[in-house]
């Protein structure tokens, strides 16, 4: 029994032994799988900017409602997620239809009996329309998706709405057909542009609110415009001002609307290079660009920029690949600036133009496309082709803004005169063009860094080759656990101090603080001078190994001695005021809160890093090597120069790097102490934005999964890397200098 | 000269003067913190000037705190005030306090020092910090119960009068706050727990109007009718406080009739004698800690900042320590010792180093919004669409410093462990013992110091860490703290306030900067102080350790 009981238990004993060995292999295995994780996770929310998109077929289907021949699809629209697609038809029918098999659900005859010639939609997304009628009659219609939940099921129902009442508005007085039309419609006011055989009309309803009630009354102005154009097409701008007429030939007149009495015409310019047709001219998301298709595959887009003489002219900005193959319609994403274009071969293809790139391009047809429309979320698009067949195409494109060029390259955006680099992540409005270039905010955290070296690197290493070599040990054991106490402090606490008390007093003591550091060293030398000269009974006092004390009430003499003479100098030699005197006589601006005060602050918080580790390096450098060269003869500073630091100098390389690892991933310290405006202007005296602030700035309001999102996330991995690559460098390094010590 | 150039002297004292320098910027940093922080508590002499902006402007009656002092140069007055000549090139400026939000606008002004006709040290002046509008400096003039006159500044009772009803109105306020607080607060909670079981009913498909739902809505009557009570109790009481109010004169001579309910705290610095002032200056310092923030965080204290702060690093602690030591163990005791042990080695040492706003970002991408999204979609469906852990919360903050600190613990451990001479476990396992043993009884016993140094350090980052946690947790004003009364009483799933990210919110978002920058040193001094005795108890604890294992190896 006693046998048996002491073989449980040492099998009990041995059964715990390897329970343990397994727990301790799986919890620490999984610290280290959790510790990789976070890289892996970063890659995974980045991974999609990447992806290439794809797309796949829904259906395919005889256009629906199509009873006679003569009737052409005019205009396509989805509703939000894509169920359900409308189309109005030259014969004045608006066909509803359910898009994944082409199933007709109403048909309405509009009210007018004329047949419709032209559609213009106002603004991307709103579906709101102007038709144009051939008996020269206009009617505005708004095709509304409304949304209900009846037993908790989503159901759409399309439904037509017309604002301005059932009945058309007459533009052309004659009764001539209009042949083309554009409109736009705001609080203040509506404007309707139409163009017939005879000319091109303009007519402006004002719109004014009664005091009593709510009604609105329409005043009308108009005006007539004879155009050397044949147009074919007609743009009007957001503000109702600019309009744009064009002819096939790829001639546009662009002229000022602003006010009717006096149409100006700003400029004529052609499109197109060659002797091409223009087949497709519209206004991208916002109604600043304007994108132009050719038969023979041009595809450009344009935009007033700003010349010389002050003077807004029409410039072609940037041209999209297309094989050549002859672009037949456009469709425009209502959501963000991409667009697509259907072409004679058949195909469509996506393209996003900030980014200037061709996203995707898919073969839906035999036939050229006549007719294509993107879904609100630009996840479904609907094309027709010539022989009235209706393509379904789930699109998958969800970051077609990100690109190479887009990313790190001058990009020239909307309402900018040239290209630049420009990180501008969100706005208030919806059509905003987002500017993700990383280039000024990888330029800033260089430029924060760059400066925080500057200062840390010599006061450290300095530093630490004193402590470690000629330092009192009693004095050490004091110094190093300051130095500790310092690489702890939070660097919340550090910023805070830089942007509220150091910023101000550099600022208003600018003289001060650029003789400190004119004066601290050459004082220092004096002091050593004089102090050679001291007797040496004085001298012998002061044991080898404790200037560093006697320095210190010097150099807090120093600093105030400066800063008291901070407003004489800057009586004396700056007319009174430095900041302005540096403005008039050398443009250079500043901002209270500058690099001067990062490279500070920061280099406070990073002289500890590469103090440490300097220090260690020099420290454990062998005995025998430096009582060697001083048995040789050699003087204490002589055997630091030519043994100890070119010993360790790989240990003061790996401290460098593990600072600069750290300068570049602060984040407190650069979000507090700087305005984080992201320009690009190597300037001490201006501000920054890094990688790490702009992170801890506009994380908690991104999106979650859009683009914004994850090219955060793309900056927390490249900071991840960066840093990783640095210190395991820097880790190896000094790796390998323990070892040739040890074998020293 | 020469002898003392190649005697390599002046270098020397050169890197000397790096150290010193060095050493006079830590030491003065945190001086100027502690002279800040500590300075803002003492009550400060009120002035009375008499003062001309310009020669022919009217002589005012300034009544206000010193709070700055500097000198500026001519052109630059020149600039801000163009209106001003002066014969000397650079002029003295004084930054006064003038308080009284309400009535003048602005509670800061400058002032030149040179245009100051006379100065007084009025004994009668009275200081009223209030709920609202910031302090208020005037002469006391009369007390009222309603409209009934109680004391005037004929009579000698107006002080004592005033002190009496205060405290009077002190003693409604607590137990107004303890209602408001505390009873409604867990009225609150209990119906929105009601909310969502019965959110949670309707889900599961329960036919409306069966007994489950009787049961709540018998519960929810109950707490309404509670509520009821509550709400009618504090109408009286708000009525009660109400009562008094008191007439002041400011300082351009109108007087101000305050209610007393307004008034947090009134005093005379004047008047106050020496052990007076460190009464009230003692009584300040423990209002700071102890008290929640008012007036957007300017004024008040920092007790759910202090108590967030030490909640989140408690859950830190007890997250982080056995994954470290276990890490640590594993690396040193039972991986085999090759290639690849080292680099996981090189790894973990430099995990230390890549800046910690990465860690945030993982944290909120990963814990909050994918581990916290499926919590909530799998547990908390009744909730929807407000998230419950999908959102920043206490517990992914811990978390993510957790992830943040566990290479501290990893390397600290390790450190021990690799100090403990192998005889000792040799000698273990010859006596039989298992490696568990081993490790139970003896390593892990040795090097629980070298744990404790690398807790405290970890402790000590992850109090000082905002950056991560201003994407994962914190916020500048949570209105319930993470522990109370109502059942879980632990509630991991709520937003907190954080010593550090208070103290970049108060200093950098706060409306009032320049008011509120006292009370930013004051936490700033805290945070310092706990993570340099954090630091301190590491370096001791290190120190003896290393003394220990050099006696044990000899």
């Amino acid at each position: 029994m006693a046998q048996f009981n002491r073989d449980s238990s040492q099998q009990w004993r041995l059964l715990k032994d390897k329970l343990v060995r397994y727990g301790v292999m799986l919890g620490g295995i999984s610290v280290i799988a959790a510790i990789v994780l976070i890289f892996f996770y970063l890659v995974f929310v980045v991974w999609p900017l990447f992806e290439s998109p794809t797309s796949e077929v829904v259906a395919a289907y005889q256009m629906p409602g199509t009873t006679s021949n003569s009737s052409k699809t005019l205009h396509l629209s989805l509703d939000e997620r894509g169920d359900i697609g409308g189309r109005i038809t030259t014969s004045g029918e608006v066909v509803f239809f359910h898009t994944k098999d082409g199933s007709v659900i109403t048909r309405q005859q509009l009210p007018s009996a004329s047949k419709i010639s032209s559609v213009a939609v106002g603004e991307l997304g709103k579906n709101l329309l102007a038709l144009g009628m051939d008996d020269g009659q206009t009617l505005l219609l708004k095709i509304r998706y409304v949304v209900s939940y009846p037993n908790d099921l989503r159901t759409v129902t399309p439904e037509l709405e017309f604002p301005y009442g059932e009945e058309p508005l007459e533009i052309v007085p004659s009764g001539s057909a209009i042949e083309q039309i554009a409109f736009r419609d705001s609080e203040e006011m509506l404007t309707i542009v139409t163009s017939t055989k005879g000319g091109v009309q303009i007519a402006r309803f004002t719109k004014e609110s009664s005091m009593l009630d709510d009604e609105v009354t329409l005043e009308k102005s108009s005006s007539e415009y004879a155009s050397s154009l044949k147009v074919a097409f007609i743009l009007l701008d957001p503000d109702q001002k600019r309009l744009y007429l064009a002819e096939h030939s790829g001639a546009v007149e662009v002229l000022s609307i602003g006010d009717l009495d006096n149409i100006e015409k700003v400029e004529t310019i052609n499109v197109l290079s060659s002797d091409a047709k223009l087949t497709s001219f519209d206004f991208l998301l916002g109604g600043i660009s304007i994108i132009a298709g050719s038969d023979q595959g041009e595809l450009s887009q344009w935009f007033s920029v700003r010349d010389k003489d002050h003077n807004y002219l029409l410039t072609k900005i940037r041209s999209f690949d297309t094989d050549k193959t002859a672009v037949t319609t456009l469709a425009m994403e209502s959501r963000r600036k991409g667009f697509i274009s259907g072409d004679r071969q058949g195909n469509i293809t996506i393209f996003h133009a900030t980014a200037q790139r061709t996203v995707m391009s898919m073969k839906v047809s035999e036939h050229p496309l006549t007719k294509i429309v993107s879904s609100p979320r630009a996840d479904f698009v609907f094309a027709e082709d010539a022989a009235g067949k209706g393509y379904f195409w789930h699109v998958s494109n969800h970051h077609p803004e990100i690109s190479w060029g887009a990313l790190w390259g001058k990009v020239q955006y909307e309402g900018y005169d040239d290209k630049r680099y420009i990180w501008q992540s969100s706005s208030a409005s919806n059509d905003f063009e987002p500017k993700f270039s990383l280039m000024p905010l990888a330029f800033g955290t260089l430029k924060a860094a760059f400066y925080a070296m500057l200062f840390a690197v010599p006061m450290s290493i300095l530093g630490a080759i004193y402590t470690a070599y000629f330092m009192a040990p009693r004095m050490r054991q004091w110094v190093k656990p300051t130095i500790e106490i310092m690489e702890a402090l939070p660097t919340v606490i550090l910023g805070f101090l830089a942007g509220l008390w150091l910023a101000p007093l550099m600022e208003s003591h600018l003289p001060g603080v650029f003789s400190v550091l004119l004066i601290l060293p050459i004082g220092i030398l004096i002091t050593s001078f004089l102090w050679w000269k001291l007797p040496s009974s004085i001298r012998r006092r002061v044991p080898d190994g404790w200037e560093a004390v006697i320095l210190i009430p010097v150099i807090i003499g120093l600093v105030w001695f400066s800063f008291t003479l901070s407003l004489p100098m800057e009586e004396a030699f700056f007319g009174g005021d430095m900041r302005s005197w540096m403005y008039n006589e050398f443009g250079i601006g500043f901002d209270q809160r500058n690099s001067l005060v990062i490279g500070l602050a920061m280099g406070f918080a990073v002289i500890p890093t590469i103090f440490s580790i300097t220090e260690d390096a020099i420290f454990s450098v062998p005995k025998h090597l430096t009582l060697g060269s001083l048995a040789l003869g050699a003087t204490p500073w002589q055997t630091l120069i030519r043994v100890v630091i070119l010993t360790a100098s790989p240990g003061i390389f790996s401290a460098v790097m593990i600072g600069l690892g750290r300068a570049v991933g602060e984040t407190m310290i650069v979000l507090m102490a700087t305005g984080n405006t992201p320009v690009m202007d190597f300037s001490v005296f201006e501000g920054m934005r890094t990688l790490a602030a702009n992170i801890a700035v506009e994380m908690p309001e991104s999106e979650v999964d859009s683009s914004h999102y994850r090219i955060l996330f793309l900056a927390a991995l490249v900071l991840l890397s960066f840093t990783f690559v640095v210190n395991t460098l820097a880790e190896i390094v000094r790796h390998r200098l323990r070892k040739k010590y040890s074998s020293l | 000269m020469k002898n003392w150039y190649r005697s390599g002297a002046p270098l020397i004292w050169l890197n000397a003067g790096a150290v010193s320098a060095s050493l006079i910027m830590v030491v003065s940093l945190i001086g100027l913190i502690a002279y800040q922080g500590l300075g803002h508590f003492w009550p400060k002499t009120v002035m009375s000037y008499q003062y001309s902006e310009t020669a022919t402007a009217p002589t005012e009656r300034l009544i206000a705190e010193i709070h700055d002092d500097e000198w500026v140069s001519k052109e630059q007055l020149k600039q801000s005030q163009p209106e001003l000549t002066f014969k000397e090139d650079s002029i003295q400026r004084l930054l006064l306090k003038t308080g009284n939000r309400d009535s003048g606008g602005l509670d800061f002004r400058w002032i030149i020092a040179s245009h100051i006709k006379s100065t007084e040290r009025p004994k009668d002046v009275m200081v009223l910090e209030r709920q609202e509008w910031g302090n208020f400096y005037g002469f006391l003039k009369e007390v009222r119960e309603g409209e009934n006159l109680v004391a005037s500044s004929d009579k000698n009772n107006l002080w004592p009068e005033l002190t009496r009803r205060l405290g009077r109105v002190h003693e409604i306020r607590s137990e107004i706050d303890g209602i408001e607080k505390d009873e409604i607060g867990r009225i609150n909670y209990h119906i929105e727990k009601l909310r969502l079981q019965d959110r949670a009913l309707e889900l599961k498909g329960v036919a409306t109007g069966s007994a489950p739902y009787h049961k709540i809505e018998a519960e929810r009557q109950v707490l309404e009718k509670q509520y009821q009570q509550y709400q009618q109790r504090l109408v009286d009481l708000y009525k009660l406080i109400s009562r008094d109010s008191l007439k002041a004169e400011i300082m351009d001579g109108t007087q101000i009739t305050i209610p007393l309910s307004q008034i947090v705290r009134a005093f005379r610095p004047n008047a106050m004698s020496i052990p007076q002032k460190i009464g009230f200056y003692i009584e300040k310092l423990w209002e700071f800690a102890s008290t929640e923030p008012r007036e957007a965080n300017t004024e008040g204290g920092i007790f759910p900042a202090i108590f967030g702060t030490v909640m989140m690093v408690i859950l830190m602690a007890i997250i982080v320590t056995p994954f470290g030591v276990v890490a640590a163990v594993y690396l040193r005791e039972y991986a085999p010792q090759g290639f690849v042990t080292r680099l996981i080695r090189i790894a973990v040492n430099n995990l230390a180093g890549v800046p910690s706003i990465v860690y945030g970002v993982f944290g909120l991408g990963f814990f909050v919004y994918f581990l916290g999204g499926s919590i909530d979609q799998l547990f908390y469906a009744e909730a929807a669409p407000a998230p419950t852990f999908g959102t920043p919360g206490i517990l992914w903050s811990s978390l993510t410093l957790a992830i943040l600190t566990v290479p501290v613990v990893i390397v600290a451990t390790e450190e021990g462990l690799s100090r403990i001479p192998s005889s000792i476990r040799e000698g273990s396992l010859a006596l039989g013992a298992t490696k568990a043993e081993t490790l139970w009884r003896t390593v892990l016993p040795m090097a629980s110091p070298a744990m404790m140094t690398g807790l405290i350090l970890a402790v000590a980052r992850a109090a000082g860490e905002v950056a991560p946690l201003m994407l994962v947790g914190v916020v500048k004003l949570a209105p319930t703290l993470p522990l109370d009364g109502n059942w879980p009483f632990l509630h991991l799933d709520r937003k907190f306030m954080h010593l550090g990210f208070h103290i970049y919110d108060v200093g950098f978002q706060s409306p009032n900067v320049e008011a509120s920058r006292p009370l930013v040193f004051a936490t700033a001094l805290l945070l310092v102080a706990i993570i340099i005795v954090l630091n301190l108890a590491a370096i001791a604890i290190r120190n003896r350790l290393r003394e220990k294992y050099k006696s044990l190896e000899q």
